[in-house]
């Protein structure tokens, strides 16, 4: 392996990436979206930790199998989410006797 | 330091590959660590939507939002710490480590005294606890409980990480990091950008619950 090493410029514009869509993630929770304010600020942030894993953590320039640890890391995180949601979500479908 | 290699590897860059892997193995625990947390936000939030919405509005989002760039500069001092190191510039990478500190320490300062406001407005779960304009108070109270929780475990990785950079500060100030090896910084530098990730999600999670309602 190579070590790559990136520019100030290249760390620089994901600072400023950054910071704007911190900007624009304050900006908008002032603004009426209804259901659609918690997709607004997750996707702000899902793109935000995206630029810090891959410049500032140098995911893009990773071997292959640290790729995979991440992602699979992710995986498991949305397993998590989806098991407990899918449990909570759906308590009020039936009746339950007693509740 | 003729040479930092291990006799069980084959190569320098096998080993630092080795190294990265670790670190991301312990930082994917983590994020299953932080992970439970979140869901158990998720939840309750679905639960008592109203008394969130509230409770969220009662934060600085100003302050908020000022740290959260705080914290952002600090991440990008840290990758322009682990740029030196990769360059052998000994003291550019003191420099951007002990700016990195700063940053960090800043942050810190501006979160203790974020809860320091939350005990004088009694908004700390217990039995002074008093949210005005939440008619169900526990609901409140799960809240701040998250909120001190979520903030106060990411406030201790903030610790843990500044300690690890004064460690390395003094390292670095040795001599003891070099083109050829500076894998210390660059652990380093991956454990300090995971815990501004989960920042970037504790920020909108916490400070923006529907923002746009008249409270």
């Amino acid at each position: 392996m190579t070590e790559h090493i990136d520019s100030i410029r290249t760390y620089a514009l994901a600072l400023l990436a950054l910071l704007a869509l911190t900007a624009a993630t304050t900006l908008v929770a002032f603004v009426d979206l209804g259901e659609f304010s918690v997709v607004a600020a997750l996707a702000i942030a899902v793109c935000k930790m995206l630029l810090v894993a891959l410049f500032f953590m140098h995911v893009r320039h990773s071997t292959k199998l640290t790729k995979l640890v991440v992602l699979g890391g992710l995986l498991w995180l949305v397993i998590l989410l989806m098991l407990t949601l899918s449990d909570f979500t759906t308590r009020g479908w039936i009746g339950v006797p007693g509740r | 330091m003729a040479s930092a290699l291990e006799e069980q590897f084959d190569t320098e860059a096998q080993q630092k590959d080795a190294s990265t892997l670790g670190m991301w193995i312990f930082l994917i625990t983590e994020v299953m660590f932080f992970g439970g947390m979140f869901t158990a936000y998720t939840v309750y939030r679905r639960a008592y939507s109203d008394a969130f919405a509230v409770a969220s509005a009662s934060l600085n989002v100003t302050i908020g939002a000022i740290n959260t760039a705080v914290l952002l500069v600090s991440s990008f001092t840290m990758a322009m710490a682990v740029r030196a190191a990769q360059l052998g510039r000994r003291r550019t990478l003191v420099l951007f480590l002990v700016l990195t500190l700063i940053f960090g320490g800043v942050f810190l300062g501006v979160k203790a005294y974020e809860w320091n406001e939350k005990f004088e407005q009694h908004h700390v779960p217990g039995p002074s606890f008093h949210l005005g304009g939440v008619p169900q108070q526990g609901h409140a109270q799960l809240f701040f409980s998250l909120y001190f929780a979520m903030t106060g475990l990411h406030a201790l990785h903030m610790v843990v990480g500044v300690g690890i950079i004064s460690w390395l500060i003094w390292l670095a100030h040795k001599g003891r990091f070099t083109a050829e090896y500076n894998t210390p910084v660059d652990i380093a530098g991956l454990y300090w950008h995971f815990v501004d990730i989960i920042w970037i999600f504790l920020f909108p999670l916490l400070y923006l619950i529907d923002r746009h309602l008249p409270k």
